[in-house]
């Protein structure tokens, strides 16, 4: 029971971006024992027995974590959720009598607020399976459809099957960069990367439709890994849930609105509001992977991973933003990344708890651990992406003329 | 059809989601009920009742109903028999045995929301008039004082008698109002048998049976209360030729576990059987079976393989955890069967 991946062809990886089938045939629980045969550089004074041990570390926590789950998360979920129902209902009422400024701005932050819990800490982390346990209907993964025009199944997919299982190895986890963006230096610089700037920019104002069609997986049906009928039902599902937030945003809500000479500004607030959430979301979730320190892996580099080794690639795959409370839960505590990331199906309001035991045991083991405040790591993923966007023999005295080598050759 | 409607407001959330933050029973996905009172009855029982949220339609007498509960933030689910009349609103009288019904009798307080599937059950009245024998133990007689108080009061031509056994006089539950009904009314005659002191009915030979109720042949016959009593009574019925006079309740049902891990996998909607050992997974016996699983991950973290348990009992390979559950979903990606289970898919 070894996690195996598979020999790629050597054309996917000199273009480093076209991709293998999405899975290895592999299953049950990745083994304890035995290690990769090339550690990752930050990790590679750990011994297979280091690596076994921290493993074991970490599950414990896990354990922990699983056995102690009860009614205080139950209500914790719970709150989350009747905040973010009242804060939707105030903040679409409020938008009805959105001709009076200030009721605008209080509509439009409110609803603004309201799907970014909806989406972040409530529907992320439900369709996680993080609040399966409850056994509740309303709160379970295989049922609950957020405010956001990706459908959920279909994202589910691509996130947690795809891009949890993953992590940051080029080639297989499509998030890096999700189709569209180098973030990595180890993905190969191709001519449309000029853009990488504004393209991420772009994507910023219209995150959920950047989400929902690169859920599609497109590429994947060219590629011959995914089947036209998968994609036909994926888009007829996706045209179904467009077209319900659409006519809900920006057609019956602002005609209500009309009654009481609100139409426009209702328009312009449930706008701005699902904009508000796009720019967080997308700020939030770049951060957790495309900070300048945040580690890529080859395919290579995964075979033979234990259980050990692969809760490594999770902390060195991802960053942390470190922030109050209040921060965390408008991230959807995904300002926990490198925890989310070592348990992705633990409750939502148990990163914070167990956030010191995982740096502790990075700092014990001499790992890395990632974090800084937002505005720090926000800087760091644009600089990247911004770096990313010529070549690699890039030279400031000479910028025209090698762009112009490296276009020639690409 | 307005709430249908107006969810053209609301997408992807139901109008009823955003209703629930007055009315505790609006729901558009689980039906719910809200407990209207508490009444203690004899030790450690009492009785709930509870008004229905929309989607509940009237019990009959005799008739239970799934009620489920959240313990430590988990919902539980149990069937309890109504013991409130036909056309009342629903009721039930639960005994402090076993961890759910221990917390509905502890904790449950008016206001309190609970979980419900509507009414089912066929131990109903029979649809004409009849000679009625009520053979009931413990809190087995819990749909048969349903059955009781819609009949008695109502029909003068009733004739019902009632053999209840219990283990002192002081846990015979409904043991007053039993005693008014049978004062007041002439329909219905009440046994009780106090095993502590009388010993449990023999049914070996009728003659027990003889004394409490000599015509018993001829009457139509219901027996609720312990695995027990109920094979036994199967059992006189039977060999007396008169089975199809009887029907049974039977509130437990049978575990399949085996002992050891590994064992028998029934994927039900498939129709396909395989065995595993303790270290194969339900997905692997299944893909092996050539049953179309799903999957995702498969190694315990996407969920994409959530399959309901039927029955049987599974052990999560990463923690050696247990589950058995029924309907609960199973990650089979880590999960090794222990003894024969039945699978959803």
């Amino acid at each position: 029971m070894t996690l195996t991946a598979e020999t790629t062809n050597s054309t996917a990886q000199d273009i480093g971006r076209s991709h293998t089938p999405p899975k290895a045939r592999r299953t049950g629980a990745l083994p304890t024992e035995g290690g990769v045969l090339v550690r990752p550089p930050a990790a590679a004074h750990l011994s297979d027995d280091d690596v076994r041990r921290l493993g074991e570390e970490l599950d414990a926590i896990r354990d922990e974590v699983i056995a102690s789950r009860g009614s205080r998360d139950a209500a914790y979920i719970r709150r989350m959720i009747k905040l973010q129902k009242s804060l939707e209902l105030a903040g679409r009422v409020a938008l009805l009598g959105s001709r009076y400024k200030p009721l605008w701005f209080l509509g439009t932050g409110m609803v603004a607020t309201g799907k970014i819990l909806d989406n972040m800490e409530i529907g992320h982390n439900v369709l996680h399976g993080q609040w399966d346990w409850m056994r509740d209907p309303d709160i379970h993964s295989t049922t609950y459809e957020w405010d956001f025009v990706a459908p959920a199944r279909g994202w589910q997919h691509t996130h947690n099957d795809l891009h949890h299982t993953w992590t940051n190895v080029i080639g297989k986890d499509r998030d890096v960069g999700y189709n569209i963006l180098r973030v990595s230096p180890d993905q190969p610089w191709q001519k449309r990367d000029l853009f990488n700037p504004a393209v991420n920019l772009g994507l910023s104002f219209v995150f959920e439709w950047g989400i929902a069609s690169y859920d599609l997986e497109w590429d994947m049906v060219k590629a011959g890994y995914k089947s036209r009928e998968q994609f036909d039902s994926d888009l007829a599902a996706l045209r179904v849930k467009a077209q319900d937030q659409i006519v809900k945003e920006y057609m019956m809500l602002p005609a209500v609105a009309m009654l009481t000479k609100s139409g426009r500004r209702a328009l312009t607030g449930a706008l701005t509001a699902n904009v508000i959430r796009n720019m967080w979301a997308h700020a939030v979730i770049f951060c957790g992977h495309f900070p300048e320190d945040v580690d890529t892996f080859s395919e290579d580099m995964i075979d033979g991973e234990t259980r050990g080794d692969w809760y490594i690639r999770q902390m060195l795959g991802s960053a942390n933003i470190s922030g109050s409370r209040l921060f965390h839960t408008l991230t959807g505590n995904l300002s926990h990344q490198i925890e989310h990331h070592l348990f992705p199906d633990i409750p939502s309001n148990r990163y914070i708890e167990i956030a010191p035991r995982v740096r502790e045991i990075c700092s014990r083991y001499g790992l890395p651990y990632t974090t800084g405040p937002l505005g720090l790591q926000l800087a760091s993923t644009w600089k990247q992406i911004c770096r990313l966007a010529v070549p690699d023999d890039f030279d400031r005295r000479r910028p025209i003329a090698s762009i112009r080598r490296a276009w020639a050759s690409a | 059809m307005a709430l249908s409607a107006a969810s053209v407001f609301t997408a992807p959330r139901h109008p009823q989601d955003f209703l629930q933050l007055v009315n505790p029973l609006s729901s558009a996905r689980q039906l719910r009920g809200v407990v209207t009172s508490v009444t203690p009855e004899c030790s450690g029982s009492v009785t709930i009742a509870f008004r229905p949220g929309r989607g509940w339609h009237a019990h009959e007498a005799g008739q239970y109903a799934r009620i489920g509960v959240e313990i430590d933030g988990v919902r539980q689910w149990r069937s309890y028999s109504l013991s409130a009349p036909a056309g009342q609103d629903p009721a039930i009288t639960v005994t402090a045995v076993g961890r759910v019904s221990r917390h509905l009798v502890e904790s449950t307080r008016v206001g309190d929301v609970l979980f419900l599937a509507p009414p089912q059950g066929d131990f109903l009245l029979p649809t004409g008039p009849r000679p009625l024998l009520m053979l009931t133990a413990g809190s087995g007689i819990t749909p048969v004082m349903s059955m009781i108080r819609t009949l008695v009061p109502r029909r003068p031509d009733a004739d019902v008698v009632l053999i209840h056994s219990a283990r002192t006089p002081q846990d015979a539950l409904f043991r007053a109002e039993l005693a008014t009904l049978a004062a007041d009314h002439d329909g219905l005659h009440v046994a009780h048998r106090y095993t502590a002191t009388d010993g449990r009915i023999d049914f070996t030979s009728p003659a027990d049976l003889d004394a409490l109720c000599p015509d018993w042949r001829s009457r139509k016959a219901y027996v609720c209360g312990p695995a027990e009593l109920l094979d036994d009574a199967s059992q006189m019925w039977h060999d007396h030729h008169v089975a199809d006079a009887l029907s049974v309740e039977r509130f437990e049902t049978a575990l399949l576990t085996d002992a050891g891990a590994g064992g028998r996998v029934v994927f039900e909607k498939s129709d396909k059987e395989a065995v595993a050992d303790g270290s194969t997974t339900l997905l692997e016996a299944g893909e092996d079976a050539g049953v179309l699983m799903p999957h995702g991950c498969r190694m315990g973290i996407c969920r994409s393989c959530l399959v309901p348990l039927r029955a049987g009992q599974i052990k999560d390979l990463r923690t050696g955890e247990t589950h058995a559950d029924e309907g609960e979903l199973i990650q089979t990606c880590i999960s090794a069967p222990c003894g024969t289970v039945h699978l959803d898919v």
